[in-house]
């Protein structure tokens, strides 16, 4: 059972950190997702001590790790944090084993040698002991990082964007592999991302860092089903955004497409409103949450084909569909360049910009 | 040929290595930790003897070391030994000019260790006396060792602030560059000739030995090229558009 208890602030040069959250399941994997630069490594340093906030309190499984009015501020050695740094970290002049050891937590030599032997043996490093980082590839350096992590036994793991040094093939392999990893480890882990697809297959809840801000904690698929603030909706992918107001029960009023929407979730206090790219249908003008727009451009991308349709508000709007479809609509829906989108209620989210708000 | 200058140079050179080695660890240390001016101002102070000539530091040194000068004359008082005119007076002045030699260098590995590798040693629970010694010391090594090797050489040569804190007695204080300059004065060219032939010798050694440290970059990366890096990844922020 792990808890980890985060309210901190600290003063970075160009913006103030503000993050909070509380996470309280067994083995809960919880991102922190956010757009380069938002303050999320730093997060990640100020939990394992490697930086010190200025203010507020990190707490886990019911130890104080950093209390600034009380004065508390373990190091990093007394928190039983593990850290997966974005480089690895490895000591170069150490080999395999000489790394995994180096973690390996324990009263005596014995107890370190067999702690050291078993992670190496489950991050299946086995005959690799006697060489140095520099001769191993991408995902073993990784793969060794991870085992002097696990043999220190921490409460803990946090990890910086895990991927980010490798390339696709060797990425999607590493991931898995880290997952089944972070299935057995028995505490929590906090995964630093700004990839939202890595968060989606990895996280069980996410928090959003827009600007040093962090969003309440939500389950991922809330955030992708129903974000509730802008930079949660920007963050999961959403690529249509409009200025909106509430008009009335259920309804919206997009201001930059021009059109009032009927939504199904609850619009108080929204100050936008956004529709995923892919939920648009092509509608009938007179039907229900249809916005009528002028096909402004049609872009053939990798797997899909991408429809930019002006809306009457000016603004443009995106529409990602299969090639085939788009191929078919465009003999029987497009008239003089006019199409009509139209989206479901369940699909119009309301959002909240919390960065206007002040918090 | 009487070797007592050879004998009497290395002394030299090697005590105040030793001493320029640790002195000069510490407070590339002490400097890369310090906030931003007293940094710029102890870094002036501690290159200068590089750029100032060694007669000036030996005029310096004579001023504090002197036998009626304050240092001097409290080691005369409190050990009864003199500061000036003995061999181990020219110990003094190789130390500090030979010192920025191996400051500069430490300083400048310790500033291009990654910190990120200490960091990871203390998020593991090992203790900073271990992740220096163990850690950022081993991957400081070859800048280190270069630091020494120059101090040591710079130390070797050293002759003007040495001839005037040590100055030039046969058997006592003369080194290898005094003899030298020495013999030259003294209409005695075949002997200075030899001795310059020795020093050419020495200084030969020493930057094979340089170079030699140079080619020793690194841990294990014999093998390296079979694992080249892997490229960084393009899509950074993922395929899946919603």
């Amino acid at each position: 059972m792990m808890s980890l208890d985060v309210d901190i602030t600290k003063r970075l040069s160009d913006f103030t950190l503000r993050v909070r959250f509380v996470t309280d399941g067994p083995q809960e994997v919880l991102a922190l997702l956010g757009p380069s630069g938002c303050g999320k490594s730093m997060t990640l340093k100020c939990i394992a001590g490697i930086e010190r906030p200025d203010g507020g309190r990190i707490v886990l499984d019911g130890r104080v790790l950093f209390d600034a009015e009380k004065g508390i501020d373990l190091p990093p050695q007394r928190r039983r944090v593990g850290y997966l740094f974005q480089s690895y970290a490895l000591f170069p002049n150490m080999t395999v084993e000489g790394n995994v050891l180096a973690g390996a937590a324990g009263s005596t030599k014995d107890e370190r040698r067999r702690r050291a032997a078993e992670a190496i043996r489950h991050m299946r490093l086995q005959g690799l002991e006697r060489r140095h980082p520099a001769e191993l590839s991408g995902g073993q350096q990784q793969r060794c990082a991870m085992a002097r992590i696990l043999a220190s036994s921490p409460d803990l793991i946090l990890l910086d964007e895990p991927f980010s040094a490798l390339d696709g093939y060797l990425r999607w392999q590493l991931e898995m592999e880290l997952t089944d990893v972070l299935h057995e480890f028995p505490g929590g882990t906090v995964f630093v991302s700004h990839n939202r697809d890595e968060v989606y297959r990895l996280c069980d809840t996410v928090c959003v860092i827009s600007r040093g801000r962090s969003d309440p904690r939500c389950t991922v698929r809330e955030l992708f089903e129903a974000p509730r603030t802008l930079a949660a909706a920007l963050i999961s992918g959403c690529k249509n955004v409009s200025r909106a107001s509430r008009a009335g029960e259920g309804l919206l009023r997009c201001d930059d497409w021009g059109v009032t929407l009927r939504t199904t979730l609850p619009c108080e206090g929204a100050t936008h409103a956004g529709i995923r790219a892919h939920y648009f249908r092509v509608g009938e003008a007179a039907g229900r949450n249809a916005i009528p727009c002028m096909v402004d451009r049609v872009i053939d991308s990798t797997f899909s084909t991408i429809v930019m349709a002006r809306t009457p508000g000016g603004a443009l709007l995106r529409y990602e569909l299969e090639k085939d479809e788009w191929a078919r609509l465009e003999r029987t829906a497009v008239e003089h360049g006019r199409l009509v989108l139209a989206i479901e209620p369940r699909d119009v989210m309301p959002l909240v910009d919390g960065d206007a708000e002040g918090r | 040929m009487d070797w007592y200058p050879l004998l009497n140079s290395l002394r030299i050179a090697a005590i105040s290595t030793v001493v320029v080695y640790l002195l000069g660890i510490w407070l590339a240390q002490v400097v890369a930790r310090a906030p931003r001016l007293v940094k710029g101002v102890l870094d002036v102070v501690l290159t200068l003897p590089l750029v100032l000539p060694p007669t000036v530091v030996g005029y310096l040194l004579l001023v504090l070391l002197g036998p009626r000068r304050p240092l001097g004359a409290w080691a005369m008082r409190a050990f009864g030994i003199r500061l000036t005119m003995v061999w181990y007076s020219a110990v003094l002045a190789t130390i500090v000019v030979s010192f920025p030699l191996m400051y500069r260098t430490a300083r400048g590995a310790f500033e291009s260790f990654d910190e990120s590798l200490a960091d990871a040693a203390r998020t593991l629970g090992r203790s900073n006396a271990w992740t220096f010694w163990r850690v950022k010391m081993p991957c400081c090594r070859q800048g280190i060792v270069a630091g020494a090797v120059l101090a040591f050489a710079r130390a070797l040569g050293e002759y003007g602030a040495t001839s005037m804190v040590a100055g030039y007695t046969p058997g006592t204080t003369a080194t290898v560059s005094t003899t030298v300059y020495q013999l030259w004065r003294t209409g005695n060219d075949a002997l200075a000739l030899r001795w310059v032939l020795v020093n050419l010798a020495i200084s030969a050694v020493v930057l094979v030995a340089m170079n030699m440290v140079e080619d020793r970059s690194g841990y294990g990366r014999r093998r390296r090229a079979v694992h080249a890096a892997a490229p960084a990844d393009a899509s950074a922020t993922g395929g899946g558009e919603a």
